[in-house]
Protein backbone atom coordinates (compact mmCIF):
# COMPACT_ATOMS: atom_id res chain seq x y z
CA UNK A 1 0.00 0.00 0.00
CA UNK A 2 2.72 2.46 1.01
CA UNK A 3 4.64 2.05 -2.49
CA UNK A 4 1.64 3.11 -4.33
CA UNK A 5 0.61 6.07 -2.07
CA UNK A 6 4.33 7.03 -2.85
CA UNK A 7 4.18 6.33 -6.30
CA UNK A 8 0.82 9.11 -6.46
CA UNK A 9 2.73 11.28 -4.37
CA UNK A 10 5.49 11.29 -6.68
CA UNK A 11 3.37 12.20 -9.51
CA UNK A 12 1.46 14.97 -7.71
CA UNK A 13 4.88 16.00 -7.33
CA UNK A 14 6.20 16.22 -10.32
CA UNK A 15 3.19 17.81 -12.17
CA UNK A 16 3.23 20.60 -9.66
CA UNK A 17 6.73 21.39 -10.43
CA UNK A 18 6.93 20.57 -14.02
CA UNK A 19 5.33 23.64 -14.92
CA UNK A 20 7.31 25.75 -12.06
CA UNK A 21 10.39 24.62 -13.83
CA UNK A 22 9.40 25.97 -17.20
CA UNK A 23 8.41 29.32 -15.11
CA UNK A 24 11.73 29.18 -13.50
CA UNK A 25 13.85 28.34 -16.97
CA UNK A 26 11.96 31.25 -18.93
CA UNK A 27 12.93 33.61 -15.58
CA UNK A 28 16.72 32.88 -15.89
CA UNK A 29 16.74 33.07 -19.94
CA UNK A 30 14.62 36.79 -19.19
CA UNK A 31 17.30 37.70 -16.59
CA UNK A 32 20.16 37.27 -19.09
CA UNK A 33 18.44 38.59 -21.90
CA UNK A 34 18.39 42.07 -19.46
CA UNK A 35 14.33 41.83 -19.41
CA UNK A 36 12.59 41.55 -16.56
CA UNK A 37 10.42 38.32 -17.40
CA UNK A 38 7.53 36.92 -16.17
CA UNK A 39 6.76 35.70 -12.71
CA UNK A 40 7.46 31.82 -12.18
CA UNK A 41 4.18 30.52 -11.52
CA UNK A 42 2.98 32.70 -14.89
CA UNK A 43 3.05 29.17 -16.34
CA UNK A 44 0.40 27.73 -13.92
CA UNK A 45 -1.53 31.27 -14.67
CA UNK A 46 -1.42 29.97 -18.32
CA UNK A 47 -2.24 26.25 -17.72
CA UNK A 48 -5.29 27.18 -15.28
CA UNK A 49 -6.63 29.94 -18.05
CA UNK A 50 -6.43 27.06 -20.60
CA UNK A 51 -8.17 24.48 -19.02
CA UNK A 52 -11.06 27.17 -18.53
CA UNK A 53 -11.23 27.71 -22.44
CA UNK A 54 -13.62 25.55 -25.35
CA UNK A 55 -11.02 23.13 -26.66
CA UNK A 56 -11.76 23.83 -30.56
CA UNK A 57 -11.22 20.50 -32.78
CA UNK A 58 -10.34 20.97 -36.55
CA UNK A 59 -13.13 19.91 -39.19
CA UNK A 60 -10.84 17.41 -40.91
CA UNK A 61 -9.25 16.17 -37.83
CA UNK A 62 -10.21 12.43 -36.52
CA UNK A 63 -9.79 9.99 -33.59
CA UNK A 64 -5.63 10.46 -33.13
CA UNK A 65 -5.97 14.33 -32.60
CA UNK A 66 -8.77 13.90 -29.91
CA UNK A 67 -6.74 11.06 -27.92
CA UNK A 68 -3.45 12.35 -28.09
CA UNK A 69 -3.25 15.08 -24.78
CA UNK A 70 -4.95 12.39 -23.27
CA UNK A 71 -2.23 9.76 -23.80
CA UNK A 72 0.23 12.22 -23.58
CA UNK A 73 -0.49 13.39 -20.28
CA UNK A 74 -0.79 9.63 -19.12
CA UNK A 75 1.83 8.55 -20.45
CA UNK A 76 3.92 11.32 -18.72
CA UNK A 77 1.99 10.63 -15.09
CA UNK A 78 2.37 6.70 -15.26
CA UNK A 79 6.77 7.54 -15.93
CA UNK A 80 6.65 10.11 -13.35
CA UNK A 81 4.55 7.59 -10.89
CA UNK A 82 7.20 4.73 -11.03
CA UNK A 83 10.62 6.18 -11.91
CA UNK A 84 12.73 6.68 -8.78
CA UNK A 85 12.42 10.42 -8.10
CA UNK A 86 11.96 10.27 -4.34
CA UNK A 87 12.32 6.13 -3.47
CA UNK A 88 14.14 3.35 -5.30
CA UNK A 89 11.60 1.04 -4.58
CA UNK A 90 8.57 2.14 -6.27
CA UNK A 91 5.29 -0.18 -6.65
CA UNK A 92 6.23 -1.70 -9.90
CA UNK A 93 9.92 -2.41 -9.48
CA UNK A 94 10.83 -5.17 -11.76
CA UNK A 95 8.21 -4.25 -13.91
CA UNK A 96 8.98 -0.72 -14.65
CA UNK A 97 12.45 -0.89 -15.72
CA UNK A 98 14.40 1.48 -18.40
CA UNK A 99 12.76 -0.03 -21.60
CA UNK A 100 9.32 0.58 -20.39
CA UNK A 101 10.05 4.26 -19.34
CA UNK A 102 11.89 5.08 -22.95
CA UNK A 103 8.60 3.14 -24.38
CA UNK A 104 6.42 4.81 -22.36
CA UNK A 105 8.54 8.13 -23.15
CA UNK A 106 8.32 7.23 -26.88
CA UNK A 107 4.68 6.22 -27.21
CA UNK A 108 3.26 9.63 -25.84
CA UNK A 109 5.89 10.99 -28.29
CA UNK A 110 3.94 8.86 -31.07
CA UNK A 111 0.85 9.95 -30.06
CA UNK A 112 1.47 13.47 -30.76
CA UNK A 113 3.04 12.77 -34.28
CA UNK A 114 0.32 10.91 -35.32
CA UNK A 115 -2.26 14.19 -33.86
CA UNK A 116 -0.16 16.39 -35.86
CA UNK A 117 -0.49 14.37 -39.30
CA UNK A 118 -4.39 13.88 -38.25
CA UNK A 119 -4.86 17.91 -38.47
CA UNK A 120 -4.36 17.38 -42.10
CA UNK A 121 -2.02 20.77 -42.44
CA UNK A 122 1.12 20.93 -44.01
CA UNK A 123 2.62 22.29 -40.17
CA UNK A 124 1.31 19.49 -38.35
CA UNK A 125 3.20 16.86 -40.79
CA UNK A 126 5.98 18.41 -41.34
CA UNK A 127 6.33 18.91 -37.29
CA UNK A 128 5.48 15.30 -36.85
CA UNK A 129 8.01 13.93 -39.41
CA UNK A 130 11.06 16.15 -37.91
CA UNK A 131 9.91 15.15 -34.34
CA UNK A 132 9.69 11.21 -35.50
CA UNK A 133 13.44 11.58 -37.18
CA UNK A 134 14.97 12.68 -33.67
CA UNK A 135 13.32 10.49 -32.10
CA UNK A 136 14.32 7.48 -33.82
CA UNK A 137 18.03 9.11 -32.98
CA UNK A 138 16.76 9.75 -29.81
CA UNK A 139 15.83 6.55 -28.34
CA UNK A 140 18.53 4.06 -28.92
CA UNK A 141 20.61 6.52 -26.93
CA UNK A 142 18.37 6.86 -24.20
CA UNK A 143 18.90 3.05 -24.13
CA UNK A 144 22.74 3.15 -24.47
CA UNK A 145 23.62 5.69 -22.16
CA UNK A 146 21.54 3.99 -19.24
CA UNK A 147 22.52 0.19 -20.36
CA UNK A 148 26.10 1.45 -19.60
CA UNK A 149 25.09 1.99 -15.69
CA UNK A 150 22.88 -1.08 -15.58
CA UNK A 151 25.55 -3.49 -16.73
CA UNK A 152 27.36 -2.18 -13.57
CA UNK A 153 24.79 -3.12 -11.37
CA UNK A 154 23.27 -6.01 -13.26
CA UNK A 155 19.91 -5.10 -13.48
CA UNK A 156 17.90 -2.56 -15.90
CA UNK A 157 15.62 -1.32 -13.11
CA UNK A 158 16.13 1.99 -12.62
CA UNK A 159 15.43 1.70 -9.42
CA UNK A 160 18.24 -0.91 -8.64
CA UNK A 161 20.63 1.80 -10.60
CA UNK A 162 20.23 4.56 -8.54
CA UNK A 163 20.13 2.67 -5.30
CA UNK A 164 23.35 1.43 -6.43
CA UNK A 165 24.38 4.75 -6.98
CA UNK A 166 23.36 5.68 -3.59
CA UNK A 167 24.36 3.44 -1.42
CA UNK A 168 28.22 3.30 -3.16
CA UNK A 169 29.23 6.43 -4.68
CA UNK A 170 32.95 6.10 -6.08
CA UNK A 171 30.83 3.94 -8.53
CA UNK A 172 29.05 6.63 -10.14
CA UNK A 173 32.77 8.45 -11.14
CA UNK A 174 33.80 6.39 -13.67
CA UNK A 175 34.85 6.86 -17.27
CA UNK A 176 31.71 5.10 -18.58
CA UNK A 177 29.14 7.49 -16.23
CA UNK A 178 30.64 10.75 -17.93
CA UNK A 179 30.38 9.35 -21.30
CA UNK A 180 26.70 7.75 -20.25
CA UNK A 181 26.11 11.46 -18.47
CA UNK A 182 27.07 13.53 -21.62
CA UNK A 183 24.74 11.17 -23.83
CA UNK A 184 21.55 11.20 -21.79
CA UNK A 185 22.37 15.24 -21.56
CA UNK A 186 22.88 15.35 -25.56
CA UNK A 187 19.44 13.15 -25.74
CA UNK A 188 17.46 14.78 -23.04
CA UNK A 189 17.63 18.26 -25.15
CA UNK A 190 16.87 16.82 -28.07
CA UNK A 191 13.47 14.69 -26.74
CA UNK A 192 12.68 17.58 -24.41
CA UNK A 193 12.68 19.80 -27.69
CA UNK A 194 15.51 22.62 -25.99
CA UNK A 195 17.77 24.22 -27.61
CA UNK A 196 20.13 23.28 -29.97
CA UNK A 197 17.43 20.95 -31.37
CA UNK A 198 14.22 22.25 -31.53
CA UNK A 199 13.57 26.09 -29.78
CA UNK A 200 10.54 26.24 -26.96
CA UNK A 201 10.18 30.12 -28.16
CA UNK A 202 10.12 30.05 -31.90
CA UNK A 203 7.16 31.93 -33.95
CA UNK A 204 8.39 30.87 -37.01
CA UNK A 205 6.46 27.48 -38.39
CA UNK A 206 9.55 26.68 -40.82
CA UNK A 207 11.56 25.72 -38.16
CA UNK A 208 9.14 23.94 -35.90
CA UNK A 209 9.45 21.11 -34.70
CA UNK A 210 7.10 20.50 -31.46
CA UNK A 211 5.33 23.30 -31.82
CA UNK A 212 4.56 22.89 -35.21
CA UNK A 213 2.32 19.56 -34.03
CA UNK A 214 0.38 21.41 -31.46
CA UNK A 215 -1.06 24.39 -33.64
CA UNK A 216 -4.14 23.29 -33.91
CA UNK A 217 -4.67 22.08 -30.51
CA UNK A 218 -6.22 25.30 -28.26
CA UNK A 219 -7.94 25.54 -24.84
CA UNK A 220 -7.84 22.38 -22.34
CA UNK A 221 -6.48 20.07 -24.81
CA UNK A 222 -3.71 22.80 -25.68
CA UNK A 223 -3.42 23.24 -21.34
CA UNK A 224 -2.66 19.05 -21.53
CA UNK A 225 -0.47 18.96 -24.37
CA UNK A 226 1.87 21.86 -23.20
CA UNK A 227 1.94 20.16 -19.39
CA UNK A 228 2.67 17.08 -20.18
CA UNK A 229 5.32 18.38 -22.28
CA UNK A 230 6.58 20.44 -19.57
CA UNK A 231 6.46 16.92 -17.11
CA UNK A 232 8.51 14.91 -19.83
CA UNK A 233 11.17 17.33 -19.38
CA UNK A 234 10.79 17.25 -15.99
CA UNK A 235 11.19 13.62 -15.97
CA UNK A 236 14.03 13.60 -18.28
CA UNK A 237 15.98 16.06 -16.20
CA UNK A 238 14.75 14.06 -13.25
CA UNK A 239 16.20 10.85 -14.35
CA UNK A 240 19.77 12.38 -15.49
CA UNK A 241 20.07 14.00 -11.65
CA UNK A 242 19.33 10.96 -9.82
CA UNK A 243 20.99 8.72 -11.89
CA UNK A 244 24.18 10.81 -11.94
CA UNK A 245 24.16 12.63 -8.78
CA UNK A 246 22.31 10.05 -6.72
CA UNK A 247 22.62 11.13 -3.74
CA UNK A 248 19.46 11.97 -1.37
CA UNK A 249 17.17 9.61 -2.98
CA UNK A 250 15.39 7.50 -0.15
CA UNK A 251 16.49 3.49 -0.22
CA UNK A 252 13.49 2.97 2.16
CA UNK A 253 10.27 4.64 2.89
CA UNK A 254 10.82 6.78 6.28
CA UNK A 255 8.70 9.61 5.55
CA UNK A 256 11.31 12.02 7.37
CA UNK A 257 13.71 10.42 4.70
CA UNK A 258 11.16 11.23 1.77
CA UNK A 259 10.84 14.67 2.75
CA UNK A 260 14.40 15.33 2.62
CA UNK A 261 13.99 13.17 -1.31
CA UNK A 262 11.80 15.80 -2.13
CA UNK A 263 13.63 18.71 -1.30
CA UNK A 264 16.48 17.40 -2.78
CA UNK A 265 14.77 16.11 -6.18
CA UNK A 266 13.38 19.94 -6.30
CA UNK A 267 16.84 21.67 -5.50
CA UNK A 268 18.37 19.20 -8.00
CA UNK A 269 15.09 19.60 -10.99
CA UNK A 270 15.75 23.42 -10.27
CA UNK A 271 19.81 23.46 -10.83
CA UNK A 272 19.34 21.18 -13.86
CA UNK A 273 16.68 23.72 -14.69
CA UNK A 274 18.99 26.84 -14.46
CA UNK A 275 22.12 25.60 -16.29
CA UNK A 276 20.00 24.24 -19.22
CA UNK A 277 18.11 27.86 -19.98
CA UNK A 278 21.71 29.88 -19.08
CA UNK A 279 23.07 27.44 -21.62
CA UNK A 280 20.42 28.19 -24.24
CA UNK A 281 21.44 31.78 -24.13
CA UNK A 282 24.53 31.07 -25.80
CA UNK A 283 23.20 28.67 -28.45
CA UNK A 284 21.67 28.97 -31.85
CA UNK A 285 19.15 26.42 -33.09
CA UNK A 286 21.46 23.92 -35.31
CA UNK A 287 20.27 23.57 -39.24
CA UNK A 288 17.53 20.69 -39.07
CA UNK A 289 19.87 18.41 -40.96
CA UNK A 290 22.59 19.02 -38.44
CA UNK A 291 20.61 17.50 -35.82
CA UNK A 292 21.29 13.88 -37.29
CA UNK A 293 25.01 14.89 -36.51
CA UNK A 294 24.43 15.76 -33.09
CA UNK A 295 22.47 13.19 -32.12
CA UNK A 296 25.05 10.43 -33.91
CA UNK A 297 27.66 11.87 -32.13
CA UNK A 298 25.62 11.21 -28.61
CA UNK A 299 24.72 8.11 -29.73
CA UNK A 300 28.35 7.15 -29.93
CA UNK A 301 29.01 8.71 -26.86
CA UNK A 302 26.47 6.59 -24.92
CA UNK A 303 28.41 3.30 -27.05
CA UNK A 304 31.78 3.96 -26.06
CA UNK A 305 29.68 4.31 -22.35
CA UNK A 306 28.83 0.81 -22.55
CA UNK A 307 31.81 -0.42 -24.45
CA UNK A 308 34.20 1.22 -21.15
CA UNK A 309 31.78 -0.07 -18.47
CA UNK A 310 32.18 -3.70 -19.97
CA UNK A 311 35.76 -3.45 -20.36
CA UNK A 312 36.37 -1.51 -17.76
CA UNK A 313 34.40 -2.83 -15.20
CA UNK B 1 34.07 35.12 -23.51
CA UNK B 2 32.68 38.29 -25.36
CA UNK B 3 28.70 37.31 -24.32
CA UNK B 4 29.23 36.55 -20.40
CA UNK B 5 30.78 40.05 -20.53
CA UNK B 6 28.33 41.48 -22.36
CA UNK B 7 25.65 40.46 -20.03
CA UNK B 8 27.66 41.52 -17.00
CA UNK B 9 27.98 45.23 -18.50
CA UNK B 10 24.55 46.18 -20.08
CA UNK B 11 22.50 43.90 -17.04
CA UNK B 12 18.77 44.51 -16.81
CA UNK B 13 17.80 46.74 -19.83
CA UNK B 14 14.14 46.52 -18.64
CA UNK B 15 12.58 50.18 -17.54
CA UNK B 16 10.50 50.55 -14.49
CA UNK B 17 7.04 49.40 -14.87
CA UNK B 18 4.45 52.44 -14.03
CA UNK B 19 1.51 51.72 -11.73
CA UNK B 20 -1.14 48.68 -12.22
CA UNK B 21 -3.29 49.11 -15.49
CA UNK B 22 -5.76 52.32 -15.35
CA UNK B 23 -8.68 50.03 -15.90
CA UNK B 24 -8.92 46.36 -16.65
CA UNK B 25 -11.23 45.15 -19.36
CA UNK B 26 -13.80 43.12 -17.85
CA UNK B 27 -13.29 40.32 -19.49
CA UNK B 28 -10.05 40.60 -17.84
CA UNK B 29 -11.05 38.50 -15.24
CA UNK B 30 -11.46 35.18 -17.49
CA UNK B 31 -8.39 35.42 -18.25
CA UNK B 32 -6.57 35.62 -14.86
CA UNK B 33 -3.69 37.66 -15.11
CA UNK B 34 -2.11 35.53 -18.82
CA UNK B 35 -2.75 36.79 -22.04
CA UNK B 36 -1.54 35.06 -25.16
CA UNK B 37 -1.57 36.99 -27.77
CA UNK B 38 -1.85 36.56 -31.91
CA UNK B 39 -0.82 39.34 -34.19
CA UNK B 40 -2.74 40.00 -37.53
CA UNK B 41 -1.11 42.71 -39.69
CA UNK B 42 -4.36 43.27 -41.85
CA UNK B 43 -3.00 46.16 -44.12
CA UNK B 44 -0.86 48.13 -42.37
CA UNK B 45 2.47 49.98 -43.11
CA UNK B 46 4.05 48.17 -40.60
CA UNK B 47 4.71 51.21 -38.30
CA UNK B 48 2.88 49.55 -35.72
CA UNK B 49 4.38 45.94 -36.05
CA UNK B 50 7.60 47.56 -35.33
CA UNK B 51 6.19 49.16 -32.12
CA UNK B 52 4.53 46.27 -31.15
CA UNK B 53 7.93 44.13 -31.63
CA UNK B 54 9.05 46.52 -29.29
CA UNK B 55 6.17 46.13 -26.99
CA UNK B 56 7.99 42.92 -26.32
CA UNK B 57 11.64 43.80 -26.40
CA UNK B 58 13.91 43.70 -23.68
CA UNK B 59 12.98 47.71 -22.88
CA UNK B 60 9.18 47.48 -22.40
CA UNK B 61 8.71 43.27 -21.65
CA UNK B 62 5.41 43.21 -22.09
CA UNK B 63 5.75 39.56 -21.05
CA UNK B 64 6.22 40.52 -17.39
CA UNK B 65 2.87 41.91 -17.15
CA UNK B 66 1.52 38.02 -18.40
CA UNK B 67 1.43 38.98 -21.94
CA UNK B 68 3.21 36.75 -24.93
CA UNK B 69 2.91 36.05 -28.16
CA UNK B 70 2.14 33.11 -30.02
CA UNK B 71 2.36 31.19 -33.43
CA UNK B 72 -1.19 29.98 -33.83
CA UNK B 73 -4.90 31.98 -33.42
CA UNK B 74 -6.02 28.38 -31.66
CA UNK B 75 -3.70 29.22 -28.60
CA UNK B 76 -4.28 32.72 -28.39
CA UNK B 77 -7.27 34.66 -26.19
CA UNK B 78 -6.11 38.21 -27.92
CA UNK B 79 -5.73 39.33 -31.18
CA UNK B 80 -3.98 42.18 -31.49
CA UNK B 81 -4.86 43.79 -35.36
CA UNK B 82 -3.18 46.57 -37.14
CA UNK B 83 -3.76 48.79 -40.35
CA UNK B 84 -6.95 49.59 -41.82
CA UNK B 85 -8.66 46.19 -42.96
CA UNK B 86 -7.55 46.08 -46.62
CA UNK B 87 -10.21 44.23 -49.02
CA UNK B 88 -8.01 40.88 -49.40
CA UNK B 89 -7.42 40.95 -46.13
CA UNK B 90 -10.65 40.64 -44.59
CA UNK B 91 -11.38 37.22 -44.82
CA UNK B 92 -8.03 36.12 -43.67
CA UNK B 93 -8.85 38.45 -40.31
CA UNK B 94 -12.05 36.64 -39.93
CA UNK B 95 -10.89 33.36 -39.90
CA UNK B 96 -8.26 34.04 -37.81
CA UNK B 97 -10.69 35.56 -35.19
CA UNK B 98 -13.24 32.33 -35.40
CA UNK B 99 -9.85 29.90 -35.40
CA UNK B 100 -9.84 31.49 -32.04
CA UNK B 101 -11.24 29.94 -28.70
CA UNK B 102 -13.76 31.55 -26.20
CA UNK B 103 -13.23 33.93 -24.58
CA UNK B 104 -11.10 35.81 -27.28
CA UNK B 105 -10.84 39.62 -27.05
CA UNK B 106 -9.47 42.05 -30.15
CA UNK B 107 -7.21 44.53 -29.65
CA UNK B 108 -7.03 47.69 -32.77
CA UNK B 109 -3.74 49.16 -32.78
CA UNK B 110 -3.11 52.20 -34.21
CA UNK B 111 -4.93 54.77 -35.75
CA UNK B 112 -5.63 52.62 -38.92
CA UNK B 113 -7.13 49.93 -37.05
CA UNK B 114 -9.53 52.26 -35.37
CA UNK B 115 -11.08 54.35 -38.38
CA UNK B 116 -8.95 53.78 -41.33
CA UNK B 117 -6.55 57.08 -40.51
CA UNK B 118 -4.31 58.69 -43.68
CA UNK B 119 -5.81 55.31 -46.03
CA UNK B 120 -9.56 56.20 -45.60
CA UNK B 121 -11.42 56.11 -48.44
CA UNK B 122 -8.56 54.34 -50.39
CA UNK B 123 -9.67 51.57 -53.10
CA UNK B 124 -8.22 48.59 -51.62
CA UNK B 125 -9.30 49.78 -48.04
CA UNK B 126 -12.63 47.81 -46.68
CA UNK B 127 -12.53 49.84 -43.44
CA UNK B 128 -11.68 49.86 -39.83
CA UNK B 129 -11.18 46.62 -37.59
CA UNK B 130 -14.83 47.28 -35.93
CA UNK B 131 -16.42 46.58 -39.02
CA UNK B 132 -15.01 43.10 -39.99
CA UNK B 133 -14.38 41.72 -36.14
CA UNK B 134 -15.55 42.84 -32.85
CA UNK B 135 -13.06 45.20 -30.97
CA UNK B 136 -13.09 44.80 -27.19
CA UNK B 137 -10.05 47.47 -26.88
CA UNK B 138 -8.31 50.03 -29.25
CA UNK B 139 -4.92 52.21 -28.73
CA UNK B 140 -4.95 55.74 -30.50
CA UNK B 141 -1.60 56.91 -32.15
CA UNK B 142 -0.36 56.87 -35.56
CA UNK B 143 1.94 54.56 -34.57
CA UNK B 144 1.81 54.19 -30.84
CA UNK B 145 4.15 54.25 -28.56
CA UNK B 146 4.90 50.15 -27.54
CA UNK B 147 4.28 51.98 -23.51
CA UNK B 148 0.76 52.51 -24.82
CA UNK B 149 0.72 48.87 -26.30
CA UNK B 150 2.16 48.10 -23.13
CA UNK B 151 -0.77 49.44 -21.25
CA UNK B 152 -3.44 48.17 -23.89
CA UNK B 153 -2.23 44.55 -23.04
CA UNK B 154 -1.84 45.10 -19.29
CA UNK B 155 -5.86 46.13 -19.52
CA UNK B 156 -6.32 42.94 -20.92
CA UNK B 157 -4.01 41.00 -18.16
CA UNK B 158 -4.92 43.00 -15.67
CA UNK B 159 -1.63 43.23 -14.11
Amino acid sequence: MIPWLLAAGQAVLVMLVAPLLIGLMRAVRARLEGRAGGRVLQPWRELRKQLRKEPLIPADAGAFFTAAPAVLVATSVLVAAVAPFLSTRGPLSGVADLVVVVGLLLLGAVALALAGLDTGTAFGGMGASREMIIAALVEPTLLLAVFALSTRVGSTDLGAIVAAGATRPAEVFTPASALAAAALALATLAEAGRLPVDNPATHLELTMVHEAMVLEYAGRDLALVEWAAAMRLTILLGLLANLFIPWGVATDPHPGALAVAAGVFVVKLAALGCLVAAGEVFLAKLRLFRVPELLAGSFVLGLLAVVASSVLA
Amino acid sequence: MGLIGKIRSVGRVAEPAPEGPAQPLPAAAALGGSAQVRHVDAGSCNGCEIEIGQAFSPVYDAERHGARLVASPRHADVLTVTGPVTVNMAGPLRKTYEAMPEPRLVVAVGDCARDCGMFAGGYGVLGPVSDVVPVDAQVPGCPPEPAAIVAALRGVTGR
